[in-house]
């Protein structure tokens, strides 16, 4: 007990974020038309491509001789870019075909 | 010192724009523009990394700093190209297929990136592990894994590459359950108790967290891969989330925490479009059964409509509503269907187009594939408004749709889709089906909608079939 509440003293600002984080998650997407289900899936599949940024840290923190972690990293950053580029351009995509009829 | 400054206002800056995004991502106005500020936000981001990050000044030796840089850069110049590329290859129909693949790749990164994080905790890079911070690393690793061979499976699914049968196991959810207690005590046993053998036992829950995702998505119907794919890309925005608390990164954090959160939504958004629950989908195992359905007697007969008839019915009526499915797609046929609607608008019949929320191969899809043809969103009509318009419309044609106009899902309660919400076609004066063959659909259950007192049937590929339709009512 003492030492759960010292753990959430002392990563308030931590907790607050993610409960935070959580509910805006739910509350922005709350009420989407079906229309939009698999560009806004899509959408959000490639901002959690953001764990690429991760894999580039991981890259910076290997020592410069261990290859297999500069090898991982390597891969991971492919990867990741892969998810962050093909995931924002297929969504793009996808929209692009709601805007023509706009005209 | 200035650099992390500028790097945290960055980071704040992207955290702003995947929530607002987000946001306009979910109204059809807005949508595009936000999308692109997700990846705007996205790239200052990975930018701001690459130059501000503390860790990219960690090598005092230049040889060494420049072999970095040039593996980042290859790496992100290679995976930018090929998903570029592959985005813009794909075609409409495969769309939800290359979602999944980016996805899985999405959760491979992360998967990689804990194996070589743990390799460095375990080498004392960053001191001995720590079980906090270890327990974390093995959070990411197996989500991760999970995420990886699960989205690859529901791709492979996707393109027919598989059969459900022949990867499914006999009491499948008993060894599913099996496997995921190894794992968590193949996680325990590794923080806990491994002490410096560790890293071994973190690369065998490596093995068994890959086997486990193909494992979850084997017994699950191919009809349910959208779900699937919904959840696993929750699962994957945890894992970055989870990496962001390793590496004290706020943007991952807040970036996988969001994807998380509104991915469980979209989840139960989707199931409750197929009125399921989460736990029927990822459970029951779907489309092996359609026993009941449509056994019973022997006086089912169809009848077949030719095309000139076809035609002349089209022709002649006040209201038609086309039921787009998937098979329309497949044969690349909305633009001659869009012809074909235009052709008869110019001869005063009035066109609906009925879009259930689950058309095509995941929800919103078939929108997609609509307005690619130019179809105005106008026409297109949700289940309730068509179901109102088909209790007026004196003609409904199917093209290549069979589960979301399947009467079963109403009255019979053996079928496994009992209780979806279904458009009610056979509410119009005449039903004219038009397929390839009498095969079942997608989800495997046979359709009565075809021995119905109303409805006709019209064999063919659907794009040969409306290339010959327009010819007859342009000839009319």
């Amino acid at each position: 007990m003492e030492a759960l509440l010292t753990f959430i003293h002392e990563n308030l600002l931590l907790i607050y974020l993610l409960a935070f984080s959580i509910l805006l998650g739910i509350e922005v997407i709350s009420k989407v038309p079906a229309v939009l289900h698999t560009p806004l899936m899509s959408g959000a599949n490639a901002i959690h491509g953001v764990v690429l940024v991760g894999a580039v840290i991981v890259l910076f923190n290997a020592p410069a001789d261990d290859y297999f972690s500069l090898g991982l990293g390597f891969v991971a950053v492919i990867f990741g870019t892969l998810n962050v580029v093909g995931g924002f351009a297929v969504t793009d995509r996808m929209l692009e075909m709601f805007k023509k009829k706009k005209k | 010192m200035l650099t992390t400054h500028l790097l945290d206002v960055l980071y704040f800056i992207a955290a702003l724009s995947f929530v607002i995004g987000l946001k306009m991502l979910s109204h059809p106005d807005s949508a595009r523009r936000g999308n692109i500020l997700a990846a705007i936000g996205m790239g200052l981001a990975v930018l701001g990394t690459l130059f501000f990050h503390p860790s990219a000044s960690n090598d005092v030796v230049e040889d060494d700093r420049m072999l970095k840089l040039m593996l980042l850069y290859s790496a992100l110049a290679i995976g930018g190209f090929i998903g570029w590329r592959a985005a813009y290859k794909v075609k409409m129909t495969s769309m939800p297929q290359m979602v999944s693949l980016f996805n899985g790749l999405g959760g491979g990164c992360a998967a990689l990136l804990a194996v070589a994080e743990m390799k460095l905790q375990y080498a004392g890079v960053h001191g001995h592990p720590e079980a906090a911070g270890l327990i974390l690393v093995l959070f990411t690793l197996f989500f991760g894994s999970v995420s990886l061979t699960g989205s690859l499976l529901a791709f492979a699914k996707l393109e027919d590459l598989v059969k459900d049968s022949a990867i499914t196991l006999p009491r499948h959810t008993i060894f599913n359950l099996g496997l995921l207690a190894i794992i968590l005590g193949l996680i325990g046993y590794t923080t806990w108790g491994a002490g410096d053998a560790g890293m071994t036992w973190g690369l065998i829950l490596f093995g068994v967290a890959l086997v486990y995702g193909f494992s979850f998505v084997a017994p699950i119907g191919g009809a349910d891969m959208p779900v699937v794919i919904s959840v696993l890309n929750s699962c994957t925005g945890l894992t970055a989330a989870a990496a962001g608390i390793i590496y004290d990164n706020l943007i991952m954090l807040v970036g996988g925490i969001l994807v998380g959160a509104s991915g469980s939504i979209l989840t139960v958004l989707m199931c409750k479009a197929m009125n399921r629950s989460l736990a029927n989908v990822l459970i029951g195992s779907f489309g092996g059964g359609g026993t009941s359905a449509a056994a019973g007697g022997g006086d089912q007969t169809i009848r077949e409509i030719s095309l000139t008839d076809t035609a002349v019915l089209l022709n002649y009526s006040s209201s038609v509503v086309i039921v787009p499915g998937y098979g329309l797609a497949v044969a690349q046929a909305q633009k001659i269907c869009k012809e074909l609607d235009s052709l008869l608008e110019a001869n005063g019949v009035d066109v609906k187009y009925a879009i259930h929320p689950v058309a095509g191969r995941m929800p919103g899809h078939m929108n997609v594939l609509m307005a690619e043809a130019d179809v105005p969103y106008t026409k297109l009509f949700d289940l309730e408004e068509a179901n109102d318009a088909l209790k007026k419309a004196d003609v409904a044609i199917i093209i290549g749709a069979n589960d979301v106009v399947n009467p079963a899902a109403l009255d019979d309660p053996g079928s496994p889709i009992y209780g979806m919400p279904v458009l009610e076609v056979w509410e119009s004066k005449t039903v004219i089906v038009m397929k390839r063959s009498m095969k079942a659909g997608y989800a495997g259950i046979e359709n009565p909608l075809f021995f119905h007192a109303k409805t006709k049937m019209l064999f063919g590929d659907a794009k040969d079939t409306l290339q010959k339709l327009v010819a007859e009512v342009k000839a009319l």
